[in-house]
């Protein structure tokens, strides 16, 4: 019965805690990302989500807790673990030298992408970069980068999804696109997707879950619609500055 | 290991120097340049030295030698510093790419880039100095094989340093050949050196490569076990500076250097 709960989980984080020195940047967190899930990790600045996520990625050894991508413990395994995950983030743009349509091929190789060619095209086309396939991602606008971004974030088809504030440069227009593109394609390759943002009216729009974080530790979980009644607030914003602000009040009540 | 992970970084390094003449030049010039400087320097001391000794395949041949390990060497840094430059280290290793396709992407790359200069030095070498290689006879593959071996070694090794130091420990990549170039004895036989200096030869596979083409120019006899040994050492060198990196790489996954590389450091 636990083996089938556990196969159901895109991503499983149990007890995840980091350190730097004295500074505790995450504080034994434990979560889960399931199939077809989209998972808002909201927060304010410094509350320990960037950090999350590079653990998840595997470029930041946790001091302690495991985490486990569709069951592959990312320290046992990592190849295998992160063969099925991706990412897209504002801080981690694709180098700007090569061209969108290099970027892809080089990133296409090394998640081992079948079909390669015929997958960049359908990304280009997917996320309006067919006429940007010769740029240097140097010189695109931050808008076209993000886009591109996404399209490397696609590529493996990933299972589990990371993405760091992926529509904080684009106008409301192409971020609502974004959006919907995204959420197509949780629904049909039953992706997991872990999303931050500060984006409360897009929270709202796509996220399936939230999780609150403040000081390194998971305030609060539920439903972004009705998460805010549950607390006696209006709006998720106005539940977010209370979190942000007087997180104790919201642990005591 | 996975070759298409590793043929990532080798097409990488492809586009890079297929769009950009400024990677492309260096490939060849600083080569071509040492070659004609010491191609000329050579003339001049056979004319006049009225000894008969023929200092093109001493000198010339020890230059076009060291160069090519030169270019092994920054070959290796340079794919290297690409992923630095362009701030792509959280692209690349949150991805599944394991660090011995890295590394081994790393050195196809090298291999690829420094061929050129190896082409170009031979062909100015013996087209316009007469640098025979006919004179090294078939050691000359053993030769290539150690600087070849210990160029990937000292590349690796000076990535590590990189990857652990940050960005501005580039410099120190860049002198290393200079810096090891009095013990390696390119120019001059080991017997020259001071005795400490000769201890750390010992240590140093060039060394035993320029003894060894001095030994075949001047008539004599070519230990074939130091030659052995040389090769030996750059294979146990290679292993040891991979096994370097592996570590620095961990330790900068470990202590959050790795995400946040541009701080240069954590604490």
């Amino acid at each position: 019965m636990l083996a089938e709960t556990t196969e159901l989980k895109v991503l499983s984080a149990t007890g995840l805690r980091r350190v730097y020195g004295v500074k505790v940047a995450v504080d034994g967190i434990s979560f889960e990302v399931g199939q077809n899930e989209i998972v808002g990790l909201l927060g304010p600045n410094g509350a320990g989500k960037t950090t999350t996520i590079n653990m998840v990625l595997g470029v930041l050894e946790p001091s302690s807790g495991t985490i486990r991508i569709e069951g592959v413990d990312i320290a046992a395994n990592r190849v295998r673990a992160l063969e099925r995950t991706n990412f897209a983030a504002v801080y981690a743009p694709l180098p700007g030298n090569l061209t969108v349509q290099q970027n892809l091929r080089v990133f296409g190789l090394l998640y081992g992408v079948k079909d390669l060619t015929e997958r960049i095209e359908a990304l280009l086309d997917q996320f309006d970069l067919n006429k940007l396939r010769h740029a240097r991602c140097g010189v695109l606008s931050s808008g076209e980068q993000t886009r591109a971004g996404l399209a490397k974030a696609m590529l493996n088809h990933p299972r589990l999804l990371l993405l760091d504030e992926p529509t904080a440069s684009l106008d409301p227009a192409t971020a609502r696109d974004i959006r919907a593109k995204i959420r197509e394609f949780v629904a049909r390759d039953k992706v997991g997707v872990l999303w931050t943002t500060h984006n409360m009216y897009e929270v709202t729009d796509v996220c399936d879950r939230v999780l609150f974080m403040s000081h390194g530790k998971i305030l609060l979980e539920g439903n972004p619609r009705t998460l805010p009644g549950e607390h006696g607030k209006e709006t998720l914003e106005e539940l977010f500055i209370t979190v942000a602000r007087e997180p104790l009040t919201l642990e005591l009540g | 290991m996975r070759f298409h992970r590793a043929a990532a970084i080798v097409l990488r390094q492809y586009y890079l120097l297929r769009g950009s003449p400024a990677r492309v030049l260096p490939l060849f010039a600083w080569v071509a340049v040492d070659i004609v400087l010491w191609g000329f320097i050579t003339r001049y001391l056979n004319a006049v030295t009225a000894s008969g000794f023929d200092f093109v395949p001493v000198l010339l041949g020890a230059v076009l030698l060291w160069d090519f390990f030169t270019r092994i060497m920054h070959g290796v840094s340079m794919a290297f510093l690409e992923d630095v430059w362009s701030h792509n280290f959280l692209n690349l290793f949150a991805s599944p790419l394991s660090i011995r396709d890295y590394l081994a992407g790393l050195v196809v790359s090298s291999i690829a880039t420094s061929s050129v200069g190896l082409l170009m030095m031979v062909v100015l070498a013996s087209a316009f100095f007469g640098l025979s290689f006919f004179a090294y006879g078939l050691m000359l593959v053993p030769f290539l094989l150690v600087l070849f071996l210990f160029g990937i070694a000292l590349g690796i090794l000076c990535s590590a340093i990189v990857l652990r130091f940050g960005p501005a420990a580039e410099w120190l990549v860049w002198p290393v050949p200079a810096l090891l170039s009095p013990f390696a004895a390119v120019f001059y036989p080991v017997s020259t050196l001071p005795h400490w200096m000769q201890q750390i030869s010992k240590l140093l596979p060039p060394s035993y490569v320029f003894e060894g083409m001095r030994a075949i120019i001047a008539g004599g006899a070519l230990r074939g076990y130091a030659l052995l040994w040389g090769t030996g050492l750059s294979a146990v060198y290679i292993l040891l500076a991979s096994w370097f990196f592996s570590r620095i790489h961990r330790h900068a996954v470990r202590t959050g250097l790795l995400a946040r590389y541009s701080a240069e450091s954590v604490t």
